[in-house]
């Protein structure tokens, strides 16, 4: 069995100072060795002997102490011998002093914490600024393959641009359906609680078909693709750029933005203006099926004054955004997944980072459109 | 008789129908170090996995340090170290901050101790002193191998068990690897146990080595193999690498 370690000074023969170490020195031992060691005072003696012969077992951070120690005390001036270590330990020894040896130990200095954060700011804003840069960059890029590709229409990646009108459309229809005919009913649920107190509770219609038609419809649509579709672009390049995929298709001389960005992009600029309506008509019914069971309307009186409402203007309005907006996630998720680096641990990192930008870029351009069409008196 | 302190009994280990061991027995003596080899497909990785615990066998038993592996105590992993083909280190923590790992969760030392030692480990593996704060993105496959090896040998483990240690290095950088190994085994006794398919490692640090064949192992020294008749440890190191390797 392991034996308690000892660290002591005793008085050897003559007047020498002994110091003892002994037992098992091992690493689930060492703090309290440590702190033993630290305290040390040897009362001015200008020699003294590590006597090691009662060491039964040592490892590399028991080797640290007892080199350790000897070395303090010689910096402080006091002669050290070492006796008795056995000698299976003497490599490990050697080992220790070697390290020490090979670094000597670097003071870093500490850095002044407000210096330290006013430095992150700053790079975050360069980082920001310069992340704009390449965005806008790559915005060019992709205008100018897409322009390419349309005067010669035989380019046109066909098979991919249908797979991904499958997977970021079709697939999508359940999930935009469902949240939006839920928000539907939310909406015509908490705006009739507000008019009930003027008794205008038919105006409930109004604000839906407004709402939903400018706003809603389109707007979450856009957001639940760009959590679903861009962030899934982003995955998906970004592992063939960790597999050397994209490297191997620029050897072959194929344009990695022609196969895989352009199909991306157009495919959510047809889709998601298919979806949006779908999602407008998804929160309609919910809307009506909610206000026809909770207010005192009929459905053909609700549904009249709804369709009242929906003039063609408002639909357009919302319309219109979609596929600006679609050309923005698919921008991002593309951009974001063509910045992956060597290593696959940047993925995970650029897809957050893909779908938050999208996301902000999206509200960002429905409030423009808001202040455009309120300029223009839309 | 020596000490033994990987005890493998009756192993067996399969994915659906493929059977990839069976009735596998295994004695490793403390102190040695031994290479496992086998062509791909033979479950020379899934052996190293069984044994560390992380893949569930099907039959058999096996004992490290004297410990059965499905009943082990918590201090058994202190005692192995293990090093992943990669480094497998944590790589939201820096190379220091990753070989403190394992004195975190197990034992309490004052923090400048546990810099010191991060700092001992990190010079005894070979990596430059400035590898401390450094994250693992920052370092090359080579230096990434080394922290790995340096977290493993965090505790002061008594068996180091490697996959792949060689793999991806340049010869020169290989070559310093295996002299690493070899140096940290002589003088902390560790018993070490590894997968490797370099021959040069083989023939320079193992004392013995593991064939993994027909769903079975045969350890024997490399001289001993030279002799077995089996094809396949025939073609293995009668090869024309093996023979280079051997030579050189």
């Amino acid at each position: 069995m392991d034996q308690e370690p000892e660290w002591d000074i005793r008085a050897g023969p003559g007047g020498e100072v002994v110091l003892a170490a002994e037992g098992s020195w091992t690493v689930g031992a060492v703090a309290d060795l440590d702190r033993r060691i630290t305290r040390t005072q040897l009362n001015g003696a200008k020699q003294a002997r590590i006597d090691a012969s009662g060491l039964t077992r040592l490892d590399t951070a028991g080797a640290w102490l007892l080199y350790r120690a000897r070395r303090d005390l010689s910096v402080d001036g006091v002669a050290v011998e070492l006796s008795g270590l056995d000698s299976q330990y003497a490599p490990l020894l050697d080992l220790v002093e070697q390290a020490d040896l090979a670094h000597p130990e670097i003071d870093r200095e500490q850095e002044n914490p407000f210096v330290v954060l006013v430095g992150r700011v700053g790079k975050a804003v360069c980082d920001a600024g310069e992340e704009a840069v390449c965005l806008l960059n790559f915005l060019g890029l992709t205008i100018v393959t897409m322009l390419r590709v349309i005067t010669r229409p035989r380019r046109m990646r066909f098979i991919s641009l249908v797979n991904q009108i499958e997977q970021t459309g079709l697939n999508a229809m359940w999930i935009v359906g469902l949240l939006l005919f839920m928000i539907g009913v939310v909406l015509a649920f908490q705006s009739a609680e507000q008019l009930r107190k003027f008794a205008a509770e038919i105006l409930t219609a109004d604000g839906l078909a407004i709402l939903v038609l400018r706003e809603i419809g389109v707007l979450i649509a856009a957001i639940l693709i760009a959590g679903r579709s861009g962030s899934a672009f982003t995955a998906e390049i970004g592992m063939m750029k960790v597999n050397e995929e994209v490297d191997a298709l620029r050897t072959t001389g194929v344009d990695p933005v022609e196969v895989l960005v352009l199909p991306r992009i157009n495919a959510l600029i047809l889709t998601l203006p298919l979806l949006a309506f779908f999602a407008n008509v998804a929160a309609l019914a919910g809307g009506t099926i909610m206000s026809v069971a909770t207010l005192d309307v009929t459905y053909t009186q609700f549904v009249r004054q709804l369709a009242d409402a929906m003039t063609f203007k408002n639909f357009l309005v919302g319309m219109v955004k979609a596929p600006v907006f679609a050309f923005l996630i698919g921008l991002v998720g593309c951009y974001e997944g063509l910045q992956v680096g060597g290593s696959a641990e940047s993925i995970g990192r650029l897809t957050t980072k893909s779908v938050v930008e999208s996301i902000v870029l999206v509200i960002l351009a429905d409030a423009t459109f808001s202040i455009v069409f309120s300029f223009l008196g839309i | 008789m020596e000490n033994i302190v990987i005890k493998v009994r009756g192993l067996r280990t399969q994915f659906g129908a493929q059977v990839v061991h069976d009735e596998l027995d295994l004695d490793i003596q403390a102190g040695q170090v031994v290479g496992i080899v086998g062509g791909s497909g033979t479950g020379k990785s899934v052996l190293l996995r069984t044994i560390l615990g992380l893949n569930t066998p099907r039959a058999g038993d096996i004992e490290v340090l004297n410990e059965n592996i499905r009943d082990a105590s918590d201090t058994l992993q202190q005692r192995c170290g293990v090093l992943f083909q990669n480094g497998a280190l944590f790589s939201s923590l820096t190379v220091a901050e990753n070989i403190q790992v394992p004195m975190r969760e197990h034992l309490q030392l004052p923090r400048k101790l546990m810099d010191e030692l991060a700092a001992l480990k990190i010079s005894m593996v070979g990596l430059p002193p400035d590898a401390g704060p450094k994250y693992p993105s920052e370092l090359s496959g080579g230096m990434k191998k080394r922290a790995g090896l340096a977290r493993a040998l965090s505790l002061d483990p008594e068996i180091l068990f490697l996959d792949e240690p060689t793999a991806g290095l340049d010869p020169i950088g290989a070559a310093a690897f295996d002299n690493l190994i070899a140096e940290l085994q002589k003088s902390l006794g560790l018993t070490v146990f590894m997968v490797t398919h370099d021959l040069d490692s083989l023939s320079a640090i193992c004392d013995s080595i593991a064939v993994l064949v027909d769903k079975r192992v045969r350890l024997a020294t490399m001289a001993e193999h030279m002799k077995d008749p089996h094809p396949w440890i025939q073609s293995y190191f009668h090869g024309p690498r093996a023979r280079a390797a051997l030579d050189g």
